[in-house]
């Protein structure tokens, strides 16, 4: 008699599991207004990423065109796979010294793991992370970017308290790595 | 030439006049024969189609996603560019492989399915095939699908597709019985096989409702047994993707593979429109006894939307298990069948003639 | 059914033998590992993994980075459970220069892991109805899985690989926001997570299909070394945030969760009871995060003493062990990773042998292996 209302017992319990996870998706069925789904390419204007994304590196330039890079090469060294390559030059300053700039900063985008070692060891708050993320590019050629604009100089910073907020905040000036 | 939507009967006998008035009797025959065929190859193409756009958008939906929606409005087109692809694919052919039975197979399965649907009675008068063995044809014919299933298995000559078609062929051959068992219950009911006769007797009241509770279990039996004999839902090792990869036709490309994804979503129709038939009342509109105004208004309705609602409703039932529930193996699936389904059939075919015997369900 | 040992059928695979591969690529196998099985019809002789697909040479790459630099390599190799990676060699590091870092990195170091911890059960959830058959389960899943990578994204930019925590304290400090969101998701995914039950757990289906299948005893497991929740489920209290505190796991209050059956039922079991103990282990943190600074003074170059060092952490499958080798200079000379998910897959001829092609599948899904930590 066991056996036989254990049979049973074990049809109506089944059936009730079975019953209950009907109801969830019957649930979301009839509930269109919980679909999460984002139609891409259509919201292009609406997207915003977060203001800390990492997208891509990028020097930062303001609206007179100046950077803050004077080429010491500690990002170069930082980056762990060689993503960096740093290429200065020489020329003579008001002083009449010669004076290190930065001829070209190439920055090899199909390389970087986005590890944030180099924005956080530039001494100058040079370097950045920017929002952008449509990199999909036809030419692999591409991927390989100098980040300096044509026609950029450094900006000859006054010893002054009111330097330039940095895009991400309080970056520490002490690098635990060189 | 008379067009009635409640009564295609008037049409028929029209064009049946007009075409022996017109040429000699045999020619006349054989002209009927290909307007029937190629009117059914059309239904069976676009409403195969159609279903699989279908199944796109209810699963998405069970989702929380939005399905196909970019070609054309709505995506209704996605499954006719999915077909143009499947088309352009290059047919491989493989090395040692039984080269007849490769080629054949896909066939045999959407043979059966034709076969079917010719002997499905969708409006009054709108009926193809009208055997007085109705339901006994539509299960004999449903079974030769099997065969092609386990000759793409073995002639693909690759271990997987073999492991999956041994797998469906266990399966479908005994979810035949209680299949067939649950169908009996309401032939039983109907005191005939034929399927016009059994849906005119239910112009009182649809056979769920009219054989209350033994008719109720035969249909989740039905239900339950039927979504194992097309493969589908929760029983659909056969064919398991996170298993076995693609199991009997793995090997199959481009057009064939088309052939066999295309069956079974007929197989699935079929399925639905056999139970809406049996068990819903086919193409008789809802009548509840004596509420004359309801029944009026029910009756507003063409039969042929009804049909069509009902058998949607079943495949909408058939595709909420198959997104709800986890899969079974096949050792599970076999104790289902022959420990649980079938005694219970057999209990309940019993019950049902004790009480057609005694008169104890609605005439 | 004899028990087979590896080293035998390694060697020898006689003719006759029905052999199948499962993988490399397999929807099933969750990353680039090949199954070598053995079938007599449908049931499973012997089951050979063959892993090193995606051997990438962590550990050699290791001996020429400095240490702030290995932090994202460690990202890589279990990147479901990125954070406690690196907060094993960040731990390492500390230790063996005796930095001590300040309260609030602590407080923030435990609530990212167990955030983590939860988003790696919520994919693991995802997968395994995947393997199951129950389609829905891998949207409901990767759905609320979604409300943690909106926290991730919003404090440290990323969402899967974050090199967030380094040696001395963190890289930056987390957003004003990340407070408020992840009370909003702790509230939202409460109410969820019973939803996660009606539709898998309870369901007679996938109790038929685990219950009694694969099942491990204690001293087994021990043997093994299987760490994580499989081993918790045969009754083998391996939790590394019990037995050596690290972070601020000792001012917490949680349970450590054991079964006694061993099957793959508890394996399963484990990880749902495992989301809410971290739920509750944030709840009591979030309020109470202390202020200050979020790194603490480190040293331009890292270089760690003459000597041998180690650490380990509970991730979300089990124990890691970082074992540095250090000749005093800024590089490691040899770094080697005890991953748990190494010790975790050769279990698998053990459990599987015997049982059907379905319940390859079942146990693989429960054992939660990520390919890349076996191959480093």
């Amino acid at each position: 008699m066991n056996s036989v209302g254990k049979y049973f017992s074990d049809i109506f319990y089944g059936l009730k599991s079975l019953w209950k996870g009907l109801m969830v998706t019957g649930y979301y069925f009839v509930h269109p207004k919980q679909i999460v789904t984002q139609q891409y390419p259509e919201n292009r204007k609406e997207l915003k990423m977060f203001d800390r994304f990492k997208g891509e590196v990028i020097l930062k330039h303001d609206e007179n065109n100046f950077h803050h890079c004077n080429g010491c090469g500690i990002c170069q060294l930082n980056c762990p796979n060689g993503s960096i390559e740093i290429i200065t030059d020489s020329v003579p300053n008001e002083d009449g010294k010669a004076e290190r700039i930065i001829d070209k900063h190439i920055y090899h985008l199909s390389m970087c793991t986005f590890c944030g070692l180099c924005v956080k060891s530039c001494p100058s708050n040079a370097l950045a992370f920017s929002q952008e993320f449509e990199h999909a590019v036809f030419d692999r050629n591409k991927l390989t970017k100098v980040l300096n604009q044509p026609g950029s100089r450094i900006k000859k910073e006054p010893k002054e308290p009111n330097a330039p907020k940095p895009a991400i905040d309080t970056v520490p000036k002490s690098n635990p790595a060189n | 030439m008379p067009f009635n939507i409640y009564d295609f009967s008037g049409t028929t006998k029209a064009i049946d006049q007009f075409l022996y008035a017109k040429m000699a009797p045999t020619w006349a025959f054989i002209t009927e024969l290909a307007i029937v065929g190629i009117i059914i190859l059309l239904f069976y193409a676009v409403i195969g189609l159609y279903l699989v756009y279908l199944e796109r958008k209810v699963c998405a939906f069970m989702q929380n996603r939005v399905g196909p929606n970019r070609v054309g409005k709505w995506g209704l087109f996605q499954t006719i560019a999915d077909l143009i692809k499947l088309l352009m694919k290059e047919l491989i052919t493989i090395r040692k492989a039984d080269k007849l039975l490769f080629n054949v197979a896909p066939f045999i399965v959407i043979i059966a399915s034709f076969m079917a649907i010719a002997a499905i009675p969708f409006a009054k008068g709108l009926h193809a095939v009208d055997f007085n063995i109705g339901v006994f044809y539509m299960m004999a014919v449903s079974s030769i699908g099997v065969i092609g299933i386990l000759l793409a298995g073995w002639s693909s000559n690759s271990k997987y597709s073999l492991i999956g078609a041994m797998r469906s062929g266990a399966q479908v051959v005994s979810y035949e019985l209680s299949v067939g068992l649950a169908l009996l219950s309401v032939v039983i009911f109907s005191g005939s096989m034929q399927l016009s006769t059994i849906v005119e007797s239910q112009a009182n009241g649809w056979w769920i409702f009219k054989g209350h509770i033994p008719a109720i279990i035969s249909f989740i039996i039905f239900l339950i047994a039927s979504t194992a004999e097309i493969n589908r839902g929760p029983f659909d090792l056969a064919e398991a993707e996170s298993e076995l990869t693609a199991g009997f036709h793995t090997e199959y490309s481009g057009i064939r593979f088309a052939f066999f994804f295309l069956g079974e979503y007929m197989n699935m129709f079929i399925v639905a429109s056999l139970a809406a038939t049996v068990f819903l009342g086919g193409w008789m509109p809802l009548h509840i006894g004596n509420l004359q105004g309801f029944n009026h208004v029910m009756d507003f309705i063409p039969p042929i939307f009804w049909y069509f609602g009902k058998t949607i409703f079943i495949m909408y039932l058939i595709m909420w298990f198959k997104w709800t529930f986890p899969r079974l193996r096949i050792d599970q699936l076999l104790t289902l069948e022959w420990k649980y389904l079938l005694p219970i059939n057999l209990v309940n075919i019993l019950i049902i003639s004790f009480i057609v015997l005694m008169g104890w369900y609605i005439k | 059914m004899q028990e087979v040992e590896l080293q035998d059928i390694l060697t020898a695979r006689e003719d006759g033998d029905y052999i199948i591969n499962i993988g490399p690529q397999h929807p099933s196998t969750h990353g680039v590992l090949r199954f070598v099985v053995s079938l007599k019809g449908e049931m499973l002789e012997y089951v050979i993994p063959h892993c090193g697909y995606i051997h990438r040479g962590i550990e050699k790459m290791c001996e020429r980075l400095t240490y702030p630099q290995i932090i994202h390599l460690t990202d890589r190799m279990d990147y479901l459970s990125a954070h406690m990676n690196n907060e094993a060699v960040s731990l390492l590091v500390e230790k063996a220069t005796g930095v001590e870092v300040p309260e609030r990195v602590k407080y923030i170091r435990t609530i990212l892991s167990e955030l983590q911890r939860i988003q790696s059960h919520q994919l693991w959830w995802a997968a395994f109805g995947m393997d199951m058959g129950g389609l829905t389960c891998f949207f409901y899943g990767l759905r609320d899985r979604e409300k943690i990578l909106d926290i991730f994204e919003e404090s440290f930019g990323s969402r899967l690989l974050h090199s967030y925590i380094c040696p001395g304290g963190l890289m930056n400090d987390i957003h004003p926001n990340f407070q408020k969101r992840t009370k909003e998701f702790i509230k939202y995914f409460r109410k969820k997570l019973p939803e996660f039950d009606e539709l898998l757990t309870g369901n007679i289906i996938f109790e038929m299909r685990t219950k009694g299948m694969g099942v491990l005893s204690k001293e087994e497991a021990i043997s093994y070394g299987l760490t994580g929740p499989p081993g918790r489920a045969s009754n083998f209290a391996c939790d590394i945030r019990k037995l050596y505190p690290y972070s601020a796991y000792d001012k917490v209050d949680f349970k450590e969760i054991l079964y006694t059956e061993g099957d793959t039922w508890a394996r399963y079991k484990v990880r749902m009871d495992e989301m809410w103990e971290s739920m509750k282990i944030i709840e009591q943190l979030i309020d109470n995060i202390p202020e200050g600074d979020f790194t603490a003074k480190m040293k331009p170059v890292i270089r760690l003493p003459e000597g041998e060092y180690s650490q380990r952490v509970e991730t979300a499958r089990g124990e890691l062990g970082v074992y540095v080798v250090s000749k005093g200079e800024k590089t490691p000379y040899r770094m080697h990773f005890r991953t748990p998910n190494f010790s975790n897959l050769f279990v698998m001829n053990r459990l599987a042998a015997g049982n059907k092609i379905a319940d390859l599948i079942a146990i693989s899904g429960s054992l939660d292996l990520v390919i890349p930590d076996i191959d480093r």
